[in-house]
């Protein structure tokens, strides 16, 4: 569980308001070049429909820079046919079939503008999809074949979030951001040239606006981003101290210490609030700020186009397209002025998203890899050594031969590398040196998907999956039927219990699997290994939290199972390994002794010493 | 959402400000295309050219007063936001301190977590924006349609025609986008889930092999949330354009008509091209509340996953007139009680009757599910039973105040949880006002006083959250230092010693037997060298008392007890 939650710190999605990412803090990618010419390779396919978005985007948005002007035009003739009835000339009057012909022109100009914005949008948004179905289906392609060593090694929130947020970055990017900035660089452009066209000197007002728009962005964004930087780590705490008072909640209510969690709690929730609302505040301010700016210019275009107009040097009608122009000017300016922070942060998700596909993967399996039909469950190790990290070995130079059939014990102290052997055998982590056989075989040599079916295991960490009771001990086998579930069920003493659930075998197991305990967790998966009807069975420390009572239980109908099967049994518990046909004492890597429960005791050893110092104590406190 | 009004309440003076405020900022917005035909009408038309200078002069005032009105709103509105996310969050937090383990575990700690954390943010955002965008959008219509007519209301006319339009369209939007949000929003919790699933148990996914099977399953959920994702899109995709079409056509409308009513002489130039601005606003403010109605079901699912916490009423409460037994002796009770959990069919615990007295071990030992932690459970009054009842002192715990009761009682659970602290802060837990000699002590019965002052810090070492940075037999014997530091009537232990090795476990168990010298304790066992020496075992078999005794009593005549010492000791050891 810790271990998943560590992930969990939460991530801001881009805000729904404003252009996204001013004055929030961004992430930089590591190596910015090569991950944009990455994403650039991922979109390849697409090719053909990127440049299609690119023409009907520069379509749309030639045709929508021309109308203002033509709508101007319109003015213009109301203007002057008004003008001249004003001025009292004979027989004046406003053209209006002139005045039908544009607004023809302009009716088209619009639909076309809209027909080729549809379209880019329609493009984009499917190639936008299919690219992130691709990465999303890329990443869990790549789980499958990670070895167990990325499993252990990395946080599950990381991973998660790589595959939610990092994901969903790119995509917003690519459908939203990345046309918008095409279209507004268009729009840029095309405006620009449509402005010079009706005045310079108007457009170097609209121009002269610009810098000044631009520093205030900057000089507000860098002042927000230090109070969200600081939110940020104030609602990480705040989180983390949710987090654990909610997973201690039954300690908090027996101790008392509601109070003390709430006081706490309303510390750091108030220093939130401080830090909130000021960066809340600092960050609002941008756009109307920007919006002020723009009035400004509006009304210097006002004043200015009023004087030329009264003189004669601009039309009426300009002067409105102008207006709308530099309204159009601002908004492209704007927009782009996040470019850089959009770009950034969704080269940065994509280099994370790159480089979980770029970890390095379990071995294939060999073509001449095959799968035993019949196993035996014969197993042999030759001075198998191994460590997670090669310098430090865990296991050194082990010697073991099983015969089919054979329980075999394993015992010693924590860290002597038990549950290492595990991983060993069933190929999650492959020797150092040396080799293990099955049947005579290299496991090397075998299907690892052949090979791990052959195993029946049950661990330490029980998991079961969102689903019924039944769903999961069919887990162990596909096409299990009820019946044969409810045997294996019965067979591990779970069958009663599963009964006294609300909806039995149909009762839905929640996401923790809350709402059982961690022995009838256990007794689950046992039923599970018993319906997966394996060569060999893994019980590592299965029953530590199943009495001893119902362990005994289990064992005898394990025993049943077992006959003809080699089993590992690994327990602290010596009590439930009496019986073992051989019992190995591992320590330190290395096997220290081996021998049957009476061999052992009578070689006074290791394994003597930690009988007597589980039984004996309980013994004296009885005379 | 409604349902969270009371919340909501305090800032509705704040809210009634910002919409004054964001009033004021967009009639100073819709005054700047008025003045602007001022200057055409009168400056341009008539050559005026002071009045065009004066009228600029206006206009930049006005935008002056725009601009302050928009920040002093964005002030309040960040203020009112946050105000309302940190009210939310304490009222959320404080509700989930006041549940009993039934309502927590019906929420589950990893949604309760959600609901503190993300709803709430979630709310407070959708908050600010309904302040500064759901306000200012019906506002700006409002105050468009005001200039409309009147500028010309003949004209106006054209906008009604309208309506009809917009209205359908909302009703798409309505309709097929917002469940489909909802659907979407489903859909990546199911990608999520499938995914978590498969990081959590990818050992035995490969062990059976099921890597292929997995996924598919993951492949199906990724092609369904794609699928869902293409169609909400698609929706948005077509609306944009159409309502961009919408006002295009509108505008060249206007000029038609306008033009006609230009020549008749009932409209100026000046005054058309303000319309033209006006018609715009007002359907760009619409678009805007359409875009709204989209978020709002996101919101709305925060806010009733808050309510739901907010509204459930903690299971276990204070009797109004508690009483208190009189400090001392430290009898506990158990008087026919029988208890299920909420929903079952089956009793957990039936018909157990007993008495723990100070000063004796009671020791209850049975199977997985016999009920042994349930009953322990019982006592702290997690769970409040069906019927019988549970003394201590002769006063039913019901009667008496939750904080009174746990403060007699020294409570080890089964999984040690530690908090983020020093050692010595996690040892004051039982007890605040514990000096550093007590805490010493209690740790030194604890058998943790070795490993904490091999420890550079010693009792000021950190321990990080979840106790990570201590094993799980440290954690254990620190959680039990706690109980100890409280020194209560009553100790509760819950399998405690299980994560301990023999030798500490015996060494534990002599020295607590010192010290708890006068409490009560009672103790939930697996190993029979646990309750070898205890006064009183009771053998639990499916919720119901099948043995009673002392070791050697119950060795002659329990046979569920001589099964379970079977299974344990060599039959050397026991005789």
């Amino acid at each position: 569980m810790s271990k998943e939650n560590s992930g969990r710190g939460p991530r801001h999605r881009g805000g729904g308001y404003g252009p996204r990412g001013i004055g929030r803090p961004v992430e930089k990618a590591k190596d910015f070049k090569g991950s944009l010419m990455r994403l650039r390779d991922y979109m390849r396919p697409h090719a053909w429909g990127l440049l299609l978005v690119l023409i009907l985007a520069i379509l749309s948005a030639v045709f929508n820079v021309f109308s203002p002007k033509i709508m101007g035009q319109a003015t213009t003739i109301l203007f002057e046919g008004m003008l001249a009835k004003m001025r009292g000339i004979p027989g004046a009057q406003i053209d209006f079939s002139a005045v039908g012909r544009i607004l023809v022109v302009l009716a088209s100009l619009y639909f076309a503008s809209a027909l080729f914005g549809f379209f880019q949008q329609l493009v984009m948004v499917g190639i936008a999809q299919k690219t992130v179905f691709k990465m999303r289906e890329d990443i869990s392609e790549k789980l499958r074949r990670l070895p167990l060593k990325y499993y252990d090694a990395t946080a599950h929130g990381e991973v998660l979030s790589r595959v939610t947020n990092d994901v969903d970055t790119v995509s917003q990017s690519l459908q939203q951001s990345i046309t918008q900035m095409l279209r507004s660089a268009i729009s840029i452009v095309g405006v620009l040239i449509m402005m010079v066209n009706i005045s310079l000197p108007m457009t170097l007002i609209t121009l002269g606006m610009l810098p000044v728009s631009i520093g205030i962005s900057v000089f507000i964004a860098s002042r927000s981003q230090k109070f969200f930087v600081r939110q940020q780590r104030i609602l990480g705490e705040l989180n983390g101290h949710v987090e654990e008072i909610y997973t201690g909640h039954t300690i908090v209510k027996a101790y008392g210490l509601e109070e003390e969690a709430v006081t706490r709690f309303k510390q750091l929730n108030d220093e939130l609030y401080d830090n909130g609302w000021k960066a809340q505040f600092v960050s609002g301010i941008i756009m109307p700020l920007i919006g002020f700016v723009g009035n400004i210019g509006y009304v210097a275009i006002a004043i200015a186009g009023g004087l030329f107009a009264s003189r004669g040097i601009i039309a009426l009608g300009d002067i409105q397209a102008f207006v709308q122009y530099s309204r159009q000017f601002t908004m492209p300016i704007t927009q782009m002025a996040s470019i850089a922070n959009v770009l950034q942060s969704t080269v940065a998700a994509a280099e994370r998203v790159f480089e979980l596909l770029d970890e390095e993967e379990e071995l294939p399996d060999s073509p001449a890899a095959v799968s035993l039909d019949k196993p035996q469950g014969e197993i042999v190790m030759r001075r198998v050594s191994f460590g997670y990290d090669p310098s430090k070995p865990i296991i050194k130079n082990l010697d073991l031969e099983v015969k089919p059939g054979q329980m075999v014990a394993i015992v010693g102290p924590t860290g002597a590398g038990k549950t290492t052997l595990v991983n060993l055998l069933m190929r999650f982590y492959d020797v150092g040196e040396g080799s293990i056989t099955f049947d005579g075989r290299n496991i090397m040599d075998l299907k690892r998907g052949s090979l791990r079916t052959m195993f029946g295991m049950v661990l330490q960490d029980t998991w079961l999956f969102e689903g019924t009771v039944r769903e999961n001990i069919a887990y162990g086998r596909q096409g299990a039927s009820e019946q044969e579930v409810e045997a294996a069920a019965k067979a591990s003493y779970v069958d009663h219990f599963i009964r006294t659930l609300p909806d039995g075998y149909e009762t839905v197991l929640s996401e923790d699997a809350a709402n059982i305990s961690q022995g009838q967790k256990q007794l689950l998966t046992i039923a599970r290994a018993i319906l997966a009807d394996p060569a060999v069975l893994i019980l590592d420390e299965a029953t530590s939290s199943v009495d001893t009572r119902t362990e005994r239980l289990i064992q005898k109908a394990m025993g049943r199972l077992m006959k003809g099967r080699t089993s590992f049994v690994i327990a602290h518990r010596l009590s439930t390994i009496h019986d073992a046909d051989r019992i190995l004492v591992i320590k330190q890597g290395e096997l220290v002794e081996e021998g049957t429960h009476s061999e052992l005791l009578e070689l006074g050893g290791f394994y003597a010493e930690l009988y007597r110092s589980q039984f004996l104590t309980a013994a004296s406190e009885v005379g | 959402m409604w349902r969270l009004r009371q919340y909501i309440k305090p800032f509705l003076p704040i809210a009634l400000a910002v919409m004054a405020l964001v009033f004021l900022e967009v009639m100073a917005t819709l005054k700047l295309p008025d003045l602007m035909s001022e200057i055409v009408d009168l400056g341009i038309a008539q050559g005026d050219i002071p009045l065009i200078w004066r009228t600029g002069g206006v206009m930049l005032l006005v935008a002056l007063a725009g601009a302050f009105c928009a920040v002093l709103s964005n002030l309040l509105g960040s203020l009112a936001a946050t105000g309302l996310g940190r009210d939310l969050r304490i009222a959320l937090f404080s509700q989930v301190e006041r549940f009993a383990p039934q309502e927590f575990n019906k929420f589950g700690t990893a949604s309760l977590i959600t609901r503190t954390t993300n709803d709430v943010q979630q709310m407070q955002m959708v908050f600010l924006m309904t302040l500064r965008m759901a306000l200012r959008a019906p506002l700006m219509a409002a105050g468009g349609v005001l200039m409309v007519v009147k500028k010309d209301s003949r004209l106006a006319m054209i906008l009604l025609a309208l309506i009809p339009v917009i209205g359908v369209m909302i009703a798409i939007v309505l309709t097929k986008g917002v469940p489909l949000f909802k659907s979407l929003q489903h859909k990546l919790d199911r990608l999520n889930l499938v995914l978590r699933e498969q990081l959590m148990g990818v050992r035995v996914i490969r062990a059976f092999d099921r890597g292929m099977h997995e996924r598919e399953r993951f492949g199906r959920a990724n092609l369904d949330l794609t699928q869902t994702t293409l169609k909400v899109n698609r929706i948005m995709i077509t609306l944009m354009p159409v309502m961009t079409l919408l006002i295009n056509f509108t505008s060249i409308a206007i000029i038609w008509f306008g033009a006609k009513r230009i020549d008749a002489g009932l409209m100026q130039v000046g005054d058309m091209m303000a319309f033209l601005q006006y018609s715009m606003q007002i359907l760009w403010s619409i678009m805007m509340l359409s875009m709204l109605f989209v978020m709002l079901p996101r919101a709305s699912a925060s806010g009733e996953r808050l309510v739901e916490v907010l509204e459930t009423a903690p299971s276990i409460q204070d009797p109004p007139r508690p009483l208190s037994p009189r400090p001392g002796a430290g009898i506990l009770e158990f008087k026919n009680v029988t208890f299920y959990y909420p929903g079952a069919e089956v009793p957990v615990l039936s018909d157990i009757s007993f008495t723990a007295r100070p000063g004796q071990v009671t020791a209850i030992i049975g199977g997985t599910g016999s009920g042994k932690s349930t009953l322990l459970d019982l006592i702290p009054r997690f769970y409040d039973i069906q019927s019988g009842s549970i003394t201590l002192d002769g006063v039913d715990i019901r009667h008496m105040a939750q904080a009174d009761l746990r403060s007699r009682l020294g409570y080890v659970p089964q999984r040690a949880v530690l908090f983020s602290g020093t050692i010595k802060e996690n040892i004051r837990h039982g007890k605040k006002t514990a000096t550093d000699q007590e805490v010493a002590a209690a740790a030194r019965t604890a058998q943790a006083a070795d490993f904490i002052e091999e420890r550079e810090e010693g009792y000021d070492s950190y321990i990080s959250q979840g106790g990570t940075n201590v094993s799980g037999g440290q954690k254990q014997r620190l959680s039990i230092a706690r109980a100890l530091a409280r020194k209560p009537q009553i100790y509760l232990l819950d399998d405690t010693f299980s994560a301990l090795d023999y030798k500490t476990d015996a060494k534990l168990r002599r020295e607590l037997a010192r010290s708890a010298n006068n409490a009560t304790t009672i103790i939930v066992a697996q190993r029979v060298s646990t309750v070898l020496s205890a006064e009183q075992i009771i053998v639990l078999d499916a919720g119901r008392i099948v043995g009673r005794g002392t070791h050697q009593e119950l060795l002659s005549h329990s046979k569920v007890y001589q099964e379970i010492v079977a299974s344990q000791l060599d039959e050397e050891a026991v005789s």
